[in-house]
């Protein structure tokens, strides 16, 4: 079985912080680190190499520094890795980037499976995978909690809906994003970290993929960003204190006033 | 393509280097400079007193845009009962469709689903186009992609609105490639552009510290997933005219890669259905023990609510995962949200603070959770939560 892992680089979102005086983030010494859904899409993938054989690709496409990203990746397991890292990608939205793994995952070859996070932590958009799966001509399914099984060039899998969850069987070549439930990631082995230091991450431009120019980086996104702000924050609010019997009066007292509560 | 700075226009008056996300920009010598970390995101752009930012991109225009006309709605519904969130899409695209001065449409895919074109109607809907196929009953990406695809290419809508729910997210993104248009995840705001009748797209971005208005100039349909709980349905009005067109599949034939092999629900019924309850009373680490958060179900159980939990007591294993509110479990924006004993990390907040009323209960009176309440207690949850619960319990009857 072959496998593709897409992973994405992103900063480490606990400790984003915003500056009170001009409300802007403080992105300074804030560390990248492989989007946390991505990990578990690795480990399955991991996983799943260990109960049918096979091999198992991280692509990541960002600036030069994911490379750091792509060796941590190594370190837990990965077999190979690629980066799609070029100016000319800049700028590209779900719909360029999507293309653009679709063009990376054709170049890998004879892939059966793709594996995403359900979404990433920065964007947090959850459209690359499925638009990826739509550039490859192939099934997908979305919020996958667990691979119950290979066989026949077919997968029976778990997506989590509002209501519950399906079990689905799907045709391979297929693509998943998955969530935290279904499994706990590994931690990098001392072996793993060895060759991740050592790993070459070969890195794959425009010409590398064979892509239309017109549909990468910022001139293929449909949608612009036209502005960003700060939230506004809501006005201050009213805080009881004292005896816990006055406080949960006065409480209910105002969802009457607001008729939250009828009486 | 890129981005430049035009030397001659810029005064180094640093605004840009606080409007960019990124921290990409630095000004050397009385010059805005611009650097690796830029993605291009145009942020910096509009924040330029004096237009010395050029971000130029082809503008190459993919169609006729004028020939796009009306605002569609997918009617998601489920065992033959609507979403929610289609209601409330429906409201708001009538008033993007009454500023347009164009037709408001519902697209209803199912089988045996006649019966709701009327619901629709009432509550808003000029036209319904109406998809009945067996392949349909259940939502499956192969088949819902390409009848919805089908009908964009032929009738050409202007604006696309998708309810951003588990099938909302997974078949929007996959109509958006086929058509090859834009798509904005999670919008929690749609306006109308007056000068250039753009659809102006509202969402939040780390973890909702920023909000991004995004447009898709050039291409159409314009598309957009939308949360559920953001906008207002109309009131029903069953004397509302409207139009049912049926949507011809006798001959259709679906190419499904996928099989449904069974559907499972939930044992534990309307108490994890967040993302349309009404009142959530939710549950963290200030509970000090998995029994405690019998005192968070009794609440919600009197409220007639849902029980929502932080991540470090999902983590914790207190509760299961359906129920863990936040960046990385649900984004709920109910009447009434209880926190209770919740310190009110970013990424908590991240995933309620679009609730109508925050009531915080925490023992530190210095907790984030207080910031963004509208009504706090301060004091210990496992004595007010029972408290409370008694006294809801009186005023109820």
């Amino acid at each position: 079985m072959k496998i593709v892992v897409c992973v994405k680089q992103v900063p480490g979102t606990t400790e984003v912080k915003m500056n009170p005086e001009t409300n802007t983030l403080i992105r300074e010494g804030i560390p990248n680190v492989v989007n946390p859904f991505d990990l578990y899409a690795v480990e399955e993938a991991l996983r799943l190499k260990e109960r049918f054989g096979g091999t198992v690709t991280a692509l990541c496409m960002g600036p030069p520094s994911a490379a750091e990203q792509l060796k941590e990746v190594i370190s837990l397991g990965v077999d190979e890795a690629f980066l799609i890292s070029n100016r000319a990608f800049a700028g590209a939205d779900t719909l360029a980037t999507a293309y653009t793994l679709s063009k990376a995952v054709e170049k890998v070859g004879d892939v059966d499976l793709v594996l995403c996070g359900k979404q990433a932590i920065d964007g947090d958009t959850a459209q690359v995978g499925p638009e990826l799966a739509e550039n490859l001509g192939w099934a997908h399914l979305t919020y996958v909690r667990k691979i119950n099984d290979v066989t026949d060039g077919k997968l029976v899998a778990e997506r989590m809906t509002d209501e519950g969850y399906e079990r689905v069987e799907l045709q391979l070549p297929a693509l998943l994003t998955v969530v935290k439930e279904i499994n706990e990631p590994r931690m990098p082995s001392l072996k793993g970290m060895m060759r991740a230091k050592k790993a070459e991450i070969p890195v794959w431009g425009p010409e590398d993929l064979g892509v239309e120019a017109d549909r990468i980086g910022l001139n293929g996104s449909p949608t612009q960003v036209w502005k960003t702000f700060v939230p506004e924050h809501r006005v201050e609010g009213e805080i009881f204190t004292g005896e816990v019997s006055e406080q949960v009066k006065a409480l209910v007292q105002r969802l009457i006033e607001k008729k939250i509560v009828s009486v | 393509m890129g981005i430049r700075v035009l030397s001659d226009k810029c005064v180094g008056c640093k605004v840009c280097v606080s409007a960019c996300p990124f921290g990409a920009i630095t000004v050397v010598e009385r010059k805005a400079v611009i650097g690796d970390a830029c993605t291009l995101c145009g942020s910096c752009v509009p924040s330029c007193k004096f237009q010395a930012i050029e971000l130029t991109r082809s503008e190459k225009v993919n169609t006729d845009l004028a020939s796009y006309q009306g605002v569609w709605v997918f009617a998601e519904q489920r065992e033959g009962r609507l979403a929610e969130v289609v209601l409330e899409l429906l409201g708001e695209g009538r008033k993007l469709a009454d500023t347009l001065g164009q037709e408001l449409v519902a697209v209803l895919l199912g089988h045996d689903v006649a019966g709701l074109a009327g619901e629709l109607i009432a509550y808003g809907a000029d036209r319904v186009f109406l998809a009945e196929h067996p392949d349909l009953r259940h939502f499956l990406e192969d088949s819902y992609t390409q009848v919805l695809t089908d009908l964009i290419r032929e009738h050409k809508p202007n604006i696309v609105l998708i309810g951003a729910t588990a099938a909302g997210r997974s078949l929007a993104p996959r109509v958006a490639a086929r058509v090859r248009t834009g798509l904005t995840a999670d919008c929690t705001g749609l306006a109308i552009d007056p000068a250039t009748l753009n659809l102006q797209q509202t969402r939040p971005a780390f973890g909702g510290n920023l909000m991004a208005t995004i447009l898709c100039p050039n291409h159409r349909p314009q598309m957009a997933t939308v949360r559920p709980k953001v906008f207002k349905a109309l009131a029903r009005d069953d004397a509302r005219q409207g139009e049912v067109v049926r949507v011809d599949l006798a001959k259709a034939v679906f190419d499904l890669k996928a099989r449904i092999l069974e559907v499972i629900k939930l044992q534990e019924g309307p108490s994890v259905n967040l993302q349309e309850a009404n009142i959530i009373v939710s549950g963290g680490r200030g509970l000090c023990d998995p029994k405690n958060f019998k005192l968070v179900e009794d609440l919600a159980a009197v409220l007639g609510g849902a029980v929502g939990a932080s991540r470090a007591v999902v983590d914790a294993g207190w509760v299961s995962y359906p129920h863990q509110v936040g960046q990385t479990g649900k984004t709920v924006g109910p009447k009434v949200y209880f926190a209770c004993g919740i310190h009110g990390a970013i990424q908590h907040l991240a995933g309620m603070q679009s609730s109508d009323i925050i009531i915080a209960i925490n023992k530190n009176p210095e907790a984030p959770i207080f910031k963004v309440a509208t009504f706090g207690l301060v004091g210990d949850a496992l004595e007010i939560l029972p408290a409370l619960t008694e006294e809801f319990k009186k005023a109820i009857g």
